[in-house]
């Protein structure tokens, strides 16, 4: 019924009923309350960073003086900043902003890592075993340690930040889709295809990348998820996407020293954070327990 | 175990030289010339050049690794780019400040974890197991710096607890302890669900041993079972979940420092960023390193004390 990580029979199922079987996976991931919820409350944060622009009231950094440090209200839903800025507005934009930044980021890592994990696994020898060995090094320091260090030489900026997530994430990805690879090379069929002539890269995007393609979906997810809480962590520490950009992290920042005259500042894009990253971790709980991928 | 903690430090020398090299090359990836962007674009030519000779970027790479490494390894690790203050001193006090908030931290965690985990995998599928899960999932999609804030706002006043725990330098454990509270507690929050669900796995994993059958037939009580055989095993991958940890716990304490303006290497290194002060920030992240492998060191040296199949085996 759902997909199986079982390489023999994903392969065997994929081309014919491809659209089927999306549809009978997406049944069974709506069938727990908590990942239905998480699926929900992700399409919604992703129309809002399409059509944000369209339905925010105010630009980013319109200033209306006179409504500066308001509450929420009837004209202002999310109340107005220190500046007078509408809080509703920048968080709707702010949505994009996350979007563009931490879906790029993860876009390219898992791309790039796929890639890398793929061709690692597939080839080994020195390649694979110098690789591994530099992935390793870049994974011995904790994640922020190695994202701090990337933006003191590189420099605060949202470029950096965008760099940052692809360097941090490529080696994670890569193990994640070497490890699997690995785990099928030695299977008959891809036995099979080699004797049968097919290309390295016929075998390697035909035969073994579906394979990959479950584990991947979980990982990439849960990559977007560290990716939103990384750009939003830098950002509130000051040292990743600069003011006047509306991310929700260096919003939460500005807001800090005001907290006391215009809390809603601060709590309307700290609870955006929060909802998007438990939402996609969620989404990505219900990826694994769907496609049956072990930790 | 002697040849085994031999190879275990072998190999944490090793991991240090390896993280060094990368900790210096990070920091010399910067295209063009450092001194132009640390200085600014306006800044004359005679300045510039005090820059580069006090930085001696124009020795050669590997002759500046050396040296750094070495002056390291005596503890000495030059002066800040940014204050000309000397940076062992700075990081020794700041370490210690660090080190106290996560110890205290452990302290708390661990135990409160350990047993929320422990519980829950005991009453599997019941309610409490649900309450724990669901709390655990909800908790870790919060930001560290979403958590402190919540808390100062729920605590901070009423509890009587400062919300900014700026320390004077050589502040004792107990004069600072009402300073680490609402930090440590924000911690514990990043710790407790990874702990927690890693121990319910373990915990449900010894459950279905054969021995505690054979125990529960024998007529054993439930609660020996339980504490003298399942929890005793499970114990042990427990210490390897919380050497992991510590790599999220300095991760976290990075953010919970600038929440609460702890003096803390995490503060420290943020001020080295935004100061593009380039020599600190190479020993802070030195220094942390050093800590997290010495961590990670003690849990496999502890993990082989209580389990003789790792020290022997191989």
């Amino acid at each position: 019924m759902t997909t199986t990580t079982n390489p023999d029979l994903a392969s065997e199922s994929a081309a014919p009923v491809r659209g089927q079987r999306w549809l009978v996976s997406l049944r069974a991931l709506l069938r727990n309350p908590a990942h239905t919820a998480g699926l929900i409350i992700f399409i919604l944060f992703l129309l809002i960073a399409i059509f944000g622009p369209m339905l925010a009231p105010y630009g980013v950094n319109e200033q209306i003086v006179e409504d500066a440090r308001q509450a929420p209200s009837a004209a202002h839903w999310f109340g107005t900043d220190r500046l007078g800025r509408d809080v509703f507005s920048r968080v709707l934009l702010g949505a994009r902003d996350i979007f563009s930044l931490a879906g790029l980021g993860t876009l390219v890592a898992v791309l790039v890592g796929t890639s890398l994990g793929l061709l690692s696994g597939y080839r080994g020898g020195l390649f694979d075993e110098l690789l591994m060995r530099f992935f390793d090094s870049l994974l011995s320091l904790p994640a922020l340690l190695l994202a701090l260090l990337l933006l003191g030489t590189l420099g605060p900026s949202r470029q950096s930040v965008l760099l940052v997530i692809i360097v941090v994430y490529i080696p994670i990805v890569a193990r994640v889709v070497r490890s699997v690879v690995l785990s099928v090379k030695t299977r008959g069929y891809i036995e099979a295809a080699r004797v049968q002539g097919e290309s390295s890269a016929r075998i390697l995007f035909r035969e073994i990348l579906p394979a990959v393609l479950p584990a991947l979906a979980v990982e990439a997810a849960l990559r977007f998820s560290y990716a939103i809480f990384l750009a939003s962590s830098l950002g509130f520490l000051g040292v990743g996407v600069q003011p006047p950009s509306p991310d929700w992290g260096l919003m939460v920042k500005e807001a800090r020293d005001n907290v006391s005259q215009t809390p809603w500042a601060l709590w309307f894009p700290a609870g955006a954070i929060s909802i998007l990253v438990i939402a996609v971790n969620l989404l990505a709980d219900g990826l694994k327990t769907l496609f049956r991928v072990e930790d | 175990m002697a040849r085994y903690i031999l190879r275990r430090l072998a190999f944490l020398a090793l991991t240090l030289v390896l993280t060094s090299l990368l900790i210096f090359v990070i920091t010399q990836l910067l295209p063009g010339d450092v001194c132009r962007v640390i200085l600014g674009r306006e800044v004359g030519e005679a300045a510039s050049q005090a820059c580069r000779a006090e930085l001696r970027l124009d020795d050669p790479a590997l002759v500046r690794y050396g040296d750094w490494l070495s002056g390291f390894l005596r503890g000495d690790m030059g002066l800040s780019y940014s204050t000309d203050a000397e940076i062992g001193p700075l990081v020794a006090e700041r370490l210690g400040n660090s080190l106290m908030l996560a110890g205290f931290t452990l302290a708390i965690a661990v135990p409160l974890a350990t047993g929320l985990g422990a519980l829950a995998a005991l009453n599997e599928g019941k309610w409490l197991d649900n309450l724990i899960s669901v709390f655990s999932l909800a908790v870790v999609g919060l930001p560290e710096f979403v958590t402190g804030i919540v808390l100062i706002e729920l605590l901070a006043f009423r509890v009587g607890l400062p919300a900014n725990s700026s320390i004077r330098p050589g502040t004792g454990f107990f004069e600072a302890l009402p300073s680490l509270i609402l930090p440590a507690l924000t911690a514990t929050l990043v710790l407790l669900a990874y702990i927690a669900r890693l121990t319910r796995a373990g915990v449900l994993e010894e459950l279905k041993q054969p021995y505690v059958r054979t125990a529960a037939l024998k007529g054993l009580p439930r609660w020996v079972v339980i504490l003298r055989h399942v929890l005793r095993n499970a114990l042990a991958p427990t210490i390897t979940v919380v050497a992991i940890s510590f790599g999220w716990l300095i991760s976290g304490l990075v953010v919970i420092e600038n929440v609460f303006n702890y003096p803390g290497l995490g503060r420290l290194m943020v001020f080295a960023i935004s100061r593009r002060d380039l020599p600190l920030l190479q020993g802070v992240a030195m220094v942390t390193v050093l800590a997290f492998a010495l961590a990670n060191l003690g849990a496999d040296l502890l993990y082989a004390a209580l389990n003789p199949r790792i020290r022997v085996g191989e």
